[in-house]
């Protein structure tokens, strides 16, 4: 049976001491091999014989083990290949007894995030960068997350590490002029991390790599380096009030219930409480971004005790603020939804034609989703189901589509 | 994202006639092939993909309305393409799955000529976890 608090101690320790390797001995890839080793070998040995006094310093110990013999069969295979090399052990090859103090930069888990995020990786290889040596996550885990083979897996994540030392990403924290822009994609994979965790469960299950669980980890601890940070606080928020209604927005076989059906009763209070007290001493502060608005918009949402009681007038104006600083076609569509609730289900129509005319999404199978909505609410039925049936026919995930065929076969049916 | 690529070839015509090709355009198919998957798994793309048995000996199985033994047809001459295999392959874009599909497409035939094969490219559903 999995030990699920030293699986969490050491997720909590795996980026504090990939730093300290990292900053020792400045090949990050190799020292995220020993301290995933490391990681590995704490997580059978820890359950068994106990945790150690110092967590931390046998982490580092055994990671800079692994290190040295990686340097000895080195400077072994290069005796072999030149006799003349006189490579000595380098000093960093000293390990410090396992109970040894063992300094730690709290900015280090910050310095990786910024590097595993880097823009110059690939969304996908980002993202399993992050989960592994940001995460602690081992390959099995990632793989079995993404329903991908484990050798797939791996070899991402080296291909991602080989992409750091191509582009010469360097361990240190990025200049100020560049953190906002760099902070963006950290926020972003985390978000996508969340996202795809959030859409591929249902229930309350959970399950060891949850990848929605380990967003909000993730975010916790960057909120926790970062408190002034709004935008953090805000993505922080949209992740807590979003997976607040994760127990009711599927059904026993894992079929959608959309917002207006859920039973409310099922959402998590304290997961409510939490974000909406974040969201709105962050908003309070001014300095707003897209992620406190989607938390905020997420807040009023989880706070109302119907969709009639929800305060769609002041939903709308945070979609209108949204769109300003966005310019995302899916943000205009969430707009249109919101008049719609407003001020009738025609106003929305009419939206979503000027939408007709945008290429990022004209087509798009969410635009004949919400369409469908709307011309249902009208009393048009008949279009709705033929947008219903249009919008099962393009989407490409297994419940969405399950429940437009169902909405279209009701309708068709009555 | 993952994406299902099928090589739909045209049955027993002309130059997909695999079993009538010489030794090494034969030998070429099949390193390009093995190439492809190497490169696949290095991209960290690979999610699977499978060479099906030749046609000769398919059966279409239709389960009985009556509750009976299912129904099993015979081989089918007068198709005229099949199925000779797959990949699916996890990638970030739709146009990086056309990438792969376009190579796949070009592999080798007789006298070393690309065989242009159609590949069908679909994306596979999202399935929530059990």
């Amino acid at each position: 049976m999995a030990d699920f608090s030293i699986e969490h101690l050491l997720r909590d320790l795996a980026p504090q001491v990939l730093g300290a390797v990292t900053r020792r001995h400045g090949d990050f890839a190799s020292a995220e091999d020993a301290v995933q080793e490391a990681l590995i070998a704490a997580a059978s040995q820890w359950p068994v014989e106990g945790i150690p006094d110092n967590p931390k310093g046998w982490l580092y110990h055994v990671a800079m083990r692994r290190m040295t013999d990686q340097l000895r069969s080195e400077v072994a295979r290069r005796h072999r290949e030149d006799a003349v090399a006189s490579e000595v052990i380098a000093d960093w090859a000293f390990v410090p007894p396992p109970d040894a103090d063992l300094s730690v930069d709290e900015d280090d888990t910050l310095v990786l995030l910024f590097m595993c995020c880097h823009p110059a990786l690939s969304q996908s290889s980002a993202i399993a960068l992050t989960l592994r040596a940001v995460g602690g996550l081992t390959t099995a885990e990632i793989a079995k997350a993404f329903l991908v083979p484990e050798a797939t897996m791996a070899q991402r994540i080296s291909r991602a590490k080989q992409s750091i030392k191509s582009s010469k990403i360097p361990f240190s924290m990025p200049s100020e002029k560049e953190r906002d822009a760099r902070m963006g994609s950290v926020l972003h994979v985390l978000y996508l991390i969340f996202n795809e965790g959030y859409t591929t469960s249902f229930g309350t299950e959970l399950n060891r790599t949850d990848l929605s669980n380990e967003a909000i980890r993730l975010a916790r601890v960057l909120h926790g380096l970062l408190r002034t940070d709004p935008e953090v606080a805000g993505l922080l928020a949209l992740m807590l009030l979003t997976d607040a209604r994760r127990a009711a927005r599927t059904g026993e076989l894992g079929e959608l219930i959309p917002l207006d059906e859920q039973d409310r009763s099922l959402w998590n209070d304290q997961l409510i409480e939490e974000g909406s007290e974040l969201i709105s001493q962050t908003f309070a502060k001014g300095n707003i971004g897209s992620y406190q608005l989607q938390a905020a918009i997420a807040a009023i949402h989880d706070t109302a005790k119907s969709t009639e009681d929800t305060n769609w007038n002041q939903i709308l104006s945070l979609y209108s603020m949204l769109e300003q600083i966005s310019d995302n076609p899916v943000v205009s569509l969430n707009r249109a939804i919101a008049a719609a609730m407003l001020n009738g289900p025609e106003v929305g129509l009419e939206m979503l034609d000027a939408l007709d005319k945008d290429p990022r999404i004209a087509g798009h199978y969410r635009l004949d989703a919400v369409r469908a909505h709307l011309l249902e609410r009208s009393g048009d039925l008949d279009g709705a189901i033929q947008r219903y049936r249009s919008a099962a026919e393009r989407t490409s995930s297994t419940p969405e589509r399950n429940y437009l065929i169902t909405k279209a076969a009701r309708l068709n049916d009555r | 994202m993952k994406f299902m690529l099928m090589m739909n070839v045209p049955k027993g015509t002309g130059d997909y006639q695999i079993t009538s090709w010489s030794p090494d355009d034969f030998k070429a198919h099949i390193d390009f092939m093995r190439n492809l998957n190497k490169e696949l798994q290095e991209a960290g793309e690979f999610v699977g993909a499978e060479g099906l048995a030749a046609p000769g000996e398919a059966k279409l199985v239709r389960a009985s309305k009556t509750g009976g033994p299912p129904a099993t047809d015979g081989v089918f001459p007068e198709s005229k393409e099949f199925l000779a295999g797959y990949w699916i392959v996890d990638v970030d874009s739709a146009a990086r799955a056309y990438e792969i599909a376009g190579k796949a497409s070009a592999a080798p035939g007789p006298g070393g000529t690309p065989l242009i094969i159609p590949i069908e490219v679909r994306q596979v559903m999202s399935v929530p976890l059990p």
